[in-house]
């Protein structure tokens, strides 16, 4: 412990001061603009319970991402085995991430396996019977495939945030393939659902018209053909109100990876929203050439296997142009434009977990918490006034500096305080007080012992030292076990708890004991009030 | 002003330990049987999944009413829960159907309040949806929680203490949530992720309580070698009673301030603290040094 009383003072008033400096953003409000030159300027920041917001977890479905890959892989193996001249009759994924090899002519196993090797070094040779050979994707390869399709996903929700406009929102990868994401002020779950969620894979397919949907059969349909809906939904309710088949050629034409722009526009006949899509120059091309083949065929426009529409092309394309119509709200409109410039994610994703706070219910925890704090605060303080009278008021004095430096060091690390948080701080409170009672409680026995004040004080402060020491260590071990395992609004609370902690050992310990010193130094004690 | 005189306090606790081992003991098994009887916790959405939606009204409304409005998209069946007091126009709807598409759940509730309640305002203040698989997840996570800050903290006394003292704290400690546990099953309070926190945080604060009594043996054996160890352990438990019932009771003037006035979620959490303060202080006294008294090789 430092001797001089002069020294320890100083390190007092600076933290003091420090704690009061980090503070000021929250209290005050306003800060006038030289403050941020020189100090700090960041508020408490307050966790989604209590500001309001979204919070989602949702699940990449990065197996769909894999058979994708997969699927692309195994097209372009097909095409190279033409070229090299090894007859097979059939190149199929039978199962995620495992591919199935019919040869022609069995004896040309070795053939294939060496062309594989070079050629496609990522998979691996299973088994071979026959004609039949069986290749699997290595899983060094899977893992970099997942990883890629999460990172890729975080990304394009990243920019869909950015650009829908959402102050300070959090993404975060986590195991198991989730993907947290926190939205705070937003309001509308189903709109930010729509928005992050959204897979928005934007496909153009022919429309085949020698089919009646209606009556066309599954053995009719066969590989090349799928039937797809065009769905009115009420905006209302978000129910679906009618259904439209159509009778559509499975291969997908080009997809919105070509897309350079996308904005709302408005219909000037009746107002209604659309969205005009504005191609990259390859994609300009590639419109081109589609349109140029097909003119007279309907093209339908196909977002998430969702048939927006399906106009006739009545003369080729070449501008890099093209709109997405349907019966839109202009809300709509305008998110359906930020997922199309932000581009599709790699594979669908399921939402796990959703909590949605309304502003007024976190305005009431704010309220509730910060009334609790007050009422409990002032229970203990007059407690410690009345059992241990003046040495009470110091302890008091610890548990205000106690309070105050939980708010700044909040404040400085730029920790979120939640609901669960603003309770850890009330129980802070109850605990806190806990250093100081076992030291006066031992100054109470030593001076029954006949200690004069002073000896009673120093005996007092040095028996309990450990004591304090080990019982705040193993509260702060659970503590910290809680900050690993908890969530959100939970880790708030082992946050405020470990703070409060560590901050009571100096307030409880260093700073009383300041101030038994300051008095005692002045003049030698006669009694103690305690 | 004193509640308790150490110099003239000498009662012997380790004397009737079989009594209080006994008394613990039927606790645990009054807490364990109604878990058998209700066939298990009574799970928050958070552990069980499911769809919560918490609506406020501008004027009273029936929950009658919000049944029936309930009723009318196929969700009867869902558990309707009213606050008390001022917040009486506030309703808590609970759907533990796991459906797949758990985020239309709460649209739909939210739009059929909407259409039936127009003239009373319906504010949607908070919805929570947790599908299955993360709850299962909670779950889990929860209770490696409490079994990681267990070893952390048997670890720690072990290397302060020794191992017996460790045994006797993770004693204490298991007996204090297992009794929390226990009261919440035996009123079939709902039991949720604040609720974990809370037991960890009662972890923490028992073990407090034990640690100053430890500590406490520690140095009167230091100081009397001669004595009984028994005698060490009465000796010290009287010595330390004042603190342990001073900071109980200073926790729990902020714990009643945060159960009557905290609001809804903190209200259970409080709860679980008062519960488990009340019995960690019992457990520090009665239970924690006995066990460790148990643990004595006969001989000495």
């Amino acid at each position: 412990m430092i001797k001089s009383v002069k020294l320890r003072l100083a390190i007092v008033l600076a933290s003091v001061f420090l704690a009061l400096i980090y503070l000021f953003p929250t209290m005050g409000g306003t800060v006038p603009d030289w403050w941020g030159k020189i100090f700090p300027t960041e508020k408490i920041h307050l966790g989604l319970d209590l500001q309001g917001g979204i919070h989602l977890l949702m699940e990449v479905d990065v197996e769909k991402a894999m058979h994708a890959s997969t699927d692309r892989m195994t097209d372009s193996v097909k095409r190279m085995l033409l070229e090299d001249k090894i007859k097979i009759s059939e190149v199929t994924q039978v199962d995620t991430g495992t591919v199935k090899f019919v040869l022609e002519d069995a004896n040309e196993l070795e053939r294939l396996q060496s062309f594989l090797e070079e050629r496609v070094p990522a998979w691996r040779h299973m088994s071979s019977q026959g004609p039949i050979v069986i290749y699997s994707v290595s899983e060094k390869e899977q893992q970099r495939i997942e990883r890629l399709a999460l990172d890729q996903a975080v990304e394009t929700m990243r920019n869909r945030i950015d650009q829908f406009g959402v102050a300070e929102p959090e993404i975060r990868v986590q195991a198991n393939n989730r993907i947290l994401v926190q939205l705070p002020g937003v309001k509308d779950t189903r709109r930010a659902i729509d928005l992050i969620g959204k897979t928005a894979l934007l496909e153009f397919k022919l429309v085949n018209d020698q089919f009646d949907p209606a009556k066309i059969s599954v053995a009719e349909l066969g590989e090349n053909l799928e039937i797809l809906y065009e769905q009115t939904r009420d905006p209302e309710t978000n129910a679906v109100i009618s259904k439209r088949p159509y009778v559509l050629e499975k291969k997908s034409l080009m997809t919105g990876e070509y897309i350079a722009n996308a904005n709302v526009r408005f219909n000037s006949q009746f107002g209604e929203p659309y969205v005009s899509l504005e191609f990259n120059s390859q994609g300009s091309k590639l419109f081109d050439q589609i349109t140029a083949a097909s003119v007279k065929r309907r093209l339908a426009i196909i977002l998430d296997n969702n048939v927006y529409s399906a106009p006739v092309i009545q003369e080729r394309i070449s501008g890099g142009q093209a709109q997405v119509s349907g019966r839109f709200t202009a809300k709509e409109a305008h998110d359906l434009a930020i997922v199309l410039r932000a581009g599709a994610l790699p594979a669908p994703i399921r939402i796990l977990e959703q909590r949605t706070v309304g502003p007024s219910l976190g305005r009431d925890s704010i309220r509730n918490g910060f009334i609790s704090m007050v009422v409990g605060f002032l229970l203990v303080v007059v407690f410690m006034v009345i059992y241990y009278r003046l040495s009470g008021l110091v302890a008091n004095l610890a548990l205000v500096l106690n309070l105050l430096f939980i708010m700044s060091i909040l404040a400085l690390a730029q920790a979120t305080l939640t609901l669960p948080g603003i309770a850890g701080i009330v129980l802070t409170i109850g605990m806190a007080v806990d250093a100081n009672v076992l030291i006066f409680e031992r100054i109470r026995e030593e001076l029954r012992f006949g200690k004069t004040p002073r000896a009673g004080l120093d005996s007092g402060y040095g028996k309990a030292f450990l004591t304090i020491m080990d019982a705040n260590i193993t509260t702060l071990i659970a503590a910290i076990v809680l900050y690993q395992y908890g969530t959100g609004p939970i880790k708030g609370f082992a946050v405020t708890l470990s703070l409060g902690i560590i901050s009571s050992l100096y307030t409880a310990i260093f700073v009383t004991r300041l101030v038994f010193d300051m008095v005692s130094e002045r003049r030698p004690l006669k009694k103690l009030s305690i | 002003m004193q509640f308790f005189n150490s110099d003239k306090m000498n009662v012997d606790f380790i004397g009737k330990r079989r009594l209080f081992m006994m008394i613990s003991a039927i606790a645990i098994l009054v807490g364990v049987a109604s878990l058998m009887v209700r066939g298990g916790l009574n799970y928050g959405i958070d552990f069980a999944g499911g769809t919560m939606v918490q609506v406020r009204f501008a004027k009273a409304v029936e929950s009658d009413d919000v049944r029936q409005a309930l009723a009318t998209i196929g969700m009867g069946e869902a558990s309707i829960q009213q606050f008390e007091g001022d917040e009486a126009h506030e309703f808590l709807i609970r759907v533990e159907k796991s459906k797949s598409d758990l985020v239309g759940l709460s649209e739909e509730i939210r739009v059929v309040l909407d259409q039936e309640f127009a003239a009373e305002n319906v504010d949607i203040r908070r919805v929570e949806m947790v599908g299955p698989k993360v709850g299962k997840d909670l779950r889990r996570q929860g209770m490696l929680a409490i079994v990681y800050a267990m070893i952390g903290i048997l670890i720690y006394i072990t290397l302060r203490f020794e191992f017996r003292f460790a045994l006797g704290a993770i004693v204490a400690l298991a007996h204090d949530v297992m009794i929390t546990v226990g009261v919440f099953a035996l009123l079939n309070k709902e039991f949720s992720l604040p609720i974990v926190a809370a037991l960890l945080a009662i972890v923490g604060y028992s073990l407090n309580d034990t640690i100053v009594v430890y500590d406490r043996i520690r140095e009167n054996m230091k100081g009397t070698g001669k004595s009984k160890f028994v005698n060490i352990v009465n000796t010290s438990i009287n010595q330390t009673i004042s603190r342990t019932v001073l900071t109980s009771l200073t926790t729990m003037l902020v714990l009643i301030s945060l159960f009557f006035l905290g609001g809804g979620v903190i209200h259970d959490f409080a709860f679980a603290m008062i519960i488990g303060v009340m019995v960690g202080t019992y457990s520090s006294i009665f239970i924690a040094s006995p066990v460790v008294i148990s643990m004595q090789p006969k001989n000495k």
